[in-house]
């Protein structure tokens, strides 16, 4: 089975500080894979090289099939979901226009926004700004973002941090819905999933610019 | 999803969050037309004409304060922004032409109200049939100086400091516009032939459509 994610002894080094350091990593599909560490550990850097957001300093990435030395941004578009800790709403859009607003640059049918805004609890508050929204209600819109997209592999980057109970659900289901449909998950936190959380298939740490199994 | 179909939705977001910040019309004009005034106010009256560097003033301003119009959509633009743009497959050359087109229309409107007070404050001399002739230039002007300062923003994002390096960018740049502008009306003025000045703006603009069409996704690339 072609797996979705390949780093072959990818290295980060920013200025001159080695963020990374030979990291070697395979995601098939249907794989949930946990990478925790320390802050400043290298995690989100680790997710935005997967997200071919971030150029390597050495090492191979293919992602979904396409060599990104060759072109970074060959996979745009094409199923790559990643949720950060800073959203990337609009702040003068409300949490529907966003969607709509996304929809239309993407290609999506932007009448599945209602149902997605639905299906996170937000149909109350989706004629809401961003800029007067919750941190809660703008990390349920992103999830409804991933909903509407289907994207093949997500990208989870402290995504449970800061949000209570039935939007950490949201995202163990996006978990799930993501890896039956056979694309993959990928996590980075500080912590461990606690109890509760979707555990995922295989736990990895990062620890002086290297995964090591957990 | 098409590229005229992005660059038409990059165009229309950009209009509805202008016309909800109304950053143009309550900050950027305002300031505009105070710097006209000081212009007409501060210029003795014993030494030159008002009516002689009417239009000179009005290009000074309009070519200045719509270089902060067009700047901020990109410099308001966050870093994670741009990433989620680009992860949806929104296409950097979409971006560019959308941005550039909602630009154009906001400099265009800007450009209008004053000289509307330019006329006003200044009673420029002006000659026989001035106003289609300077509706065109103001519209060549708009996109010139809309694209160049959306290519500024492209090549100066996720910098820090990027406001004031995009700006740097911009200045030198502009020239062609703003002497294309500026000297339209004063060759109708002298009776000379103002076609040199009209092809001069075409080939600016052409030239900055077909730079920014191409260096938005290297731009982007770049900045990674």
């Amino acid at each position: 089975m072609t797996s979705l994610i390949e780093l072959d002894s990818v290295g980060v080094t920013i200025g001159n500080n080695p963020i990374l350091d030979a990291i070697d990593l395979v995601v098939a599909p249907g794989d949930s894979v946990a990478v925790i560490g320390p802050n400043g550990s290298g995690k989100t850097t680790l997710l935005r090289v997967i997200a071919t957001l971030l150029r390597p300093t050495s090492g191979r990435v293919v992602v979904m099939g396409t060599d990104t030395s060759e072109d970074m941004g060959a996979n745009r578009g094409q199923g790559n979901g990643f949720i950060t800790h800073e959203p990337g709403l609009l702040a003068e859009l409300t949490l529907e226009e966003n969607l709509v607003h996304f929809s239309r640059l993407s290609g999506e049918d932007p009448s599945a926004v209602a149902q997605a805004l639905y299906a996170v609890g937000l149909e109350n508050v989706a004629s809401r700004r961003v800029s007067d929204a919750s941190f809660g209600m703008k990390r349920r819109a992103e999830i409804a973002w991933q909903l509407i997209a289907k994207p093949r592999l997500v990208l989870l980057d402290e995504a449970r941090s800061g949000l209570d109970e039935g939007a950490r659900s949201l995202i163990d289901s996006l978990t799930v819905l993501t890896v039956s449909r056979g694309g993959a998950v990928v996590s980075v936190s500080h912590e461990l999933p606690s109890q509760g959380d979707e555990w995922p298939q295989t736990v990895l740490e990062l620890s002086n610019g290297r995964l090591i199994p957990r | 999803m098409s590229l005229r179909a992005q660059a038409r939705e990059v165009a229309r977001i950009d209009l509805v969050v202008e016309r909800r910040v109304g950053d143009t019309l309550r900050i950027v004009l305002p300031f505009a037309v105070v710097a006209l005034m000081i212009f007409s106010l501060a210029t003795p009256s014993a030494i030159t004409d008002l009516g002689d560097i009417g239009i000179a003033v009005f290009w000074g301003v309009a070519v200045l304060y719509g270089m902060q119009i067009a700047l901020r959509i990109s410099a308001s633009e966050t870093a994670r922004r741009r990433e989620v743009m680009s992860l949806i497959g929104l296409d950097p050359a979409a971006r560019f032409l959308g941005r550039s087109f909602a630009s154009a229309m906001m400099l265009m409107m800007f450009m209008t109200v004053l000289l509307v007070f330019t006329v006003v404050l200044f009673d420029p001399d002006l000659p026989d049939a001035w106003l289609p002739t300077m509706l065109l230039v103001i519209v060549l002007a708009a996109s010139g100086l809309a694209m160049l300062s959306t290519l500024a923003g492209e090549v100066a994002g996720g910098l820090r400091n990027k406001s004031a390096l995009a700006s740097l960018i911009v200045a030198p740049l502009v020239v062609p516009v703003v002497v294309g502008a500026s000297q339209t009306l004063e060759s109708m003025n002298q009776d000379n032939g103002i076609l040199l000045w009209i092809l001069l703006l075409i080939t600016t603009d052409l030239v900055l459509l077909t730079a920014g069409i191409g260096l938005s996704r290297p731009l982007e690339e770049a900045s990674r």
